[in-house]
């Protein structure tokens, strides 16, 4: 369990993954929409979303649609709808940052 | 019908009155304290400039969203939280906001959503 935080903003755009790995502590994230090009390789938000204690997740639809599949830091597991409903069900609470 | 109480965490982090995201998330609260729900407010980042005291725009034909949120105590809503870090990074004190809230830090923030029911962003 713990809490499941979706970004569905760039961080390179919105304050919203900036703040929420400020206060998550130990969490699962799950990034989508704008949000993917905070997990394309070599980025600068690769090493915070990399600390101790976080699960990141990357909602593949989202990188396919930018081109980015082949690009996404191989540390973070790629995960499709399904995925996505299966990470809500076994998480609590939910919550997204836009 | 029976009891359905939960927990609300509402966590504030836009400045006021540059988008709708504040009047609406005071919208809510008062909502779900009306229907006898445990609210809790965060304000986080900018959001912390919505408890701003002194609010005047009248000029820009909005509500002072400070005096709104000073009457969150009359709904029952006693829970307001500020990010410590966001105040400090803004430099301001909690003597400068217009209702009395409680500053937290990176962690014990941490605490507040995971204990919460139902945490939405605004």
């Amino acid at each position: 369990m713990g809490t499941l935080h979706i970004v569905s903003k760039s961080p390179f755009a919105s304050s919203a993954l900036a703040d929420c790995l400020r206060v998550c502590g130990e969490a699962t994230i799950l990034l989508i929409e704008d949000a993917v090009n905070a997990a394309i390789a070599n980025n600068e938000w690769i090493e915070p979303l990399k600390r101790d204690g976080l699960m990141v997740y990357v909602l593949q639809s989202d990188c396919d649609a930018r081109g980015l599949s082949q690009r996404i830091d191989s540390k973070f597991a790629l995960t499709d709808y399904p995925g996505f409903v299966r990470l809500c069900c076994e998480h609590a609470p939910v919550t997204s940052w836009y | 019908m029976a009891s359905m109480k939960k927990s609300f965490l509402l966590i504030c982090r836009r400045a006021p009155y540059g988008q709708s995201l504040a009047r609406e998330a005071l919208d809510v609260a008062l909502t779900a304290a009306t229907f006898d729900q445990q609210v809790a407010m965060l304000f986080l980042g900018d959001g912390v400039l919505q408890l701003l005291k002194g609010q005047q725009p009248a000029a820009i034909a909005q509500k002072a969203l400070d005096k709104q949120l000073a009457a969150l105590p009359l709904y029952d809503i006693e829970m307001v939280y500020v990010e410590a870090e966001a105040l400090q990074q803004r430099g301001l004190a909690l003597s400068d906001l217009a209702l009395p809230a409680q500053a937290l830090s990176a962690d014990a923030i941490a605490e507040q959503i995971n204990m919460h029911d139902v945490v939405l962003g605004f």
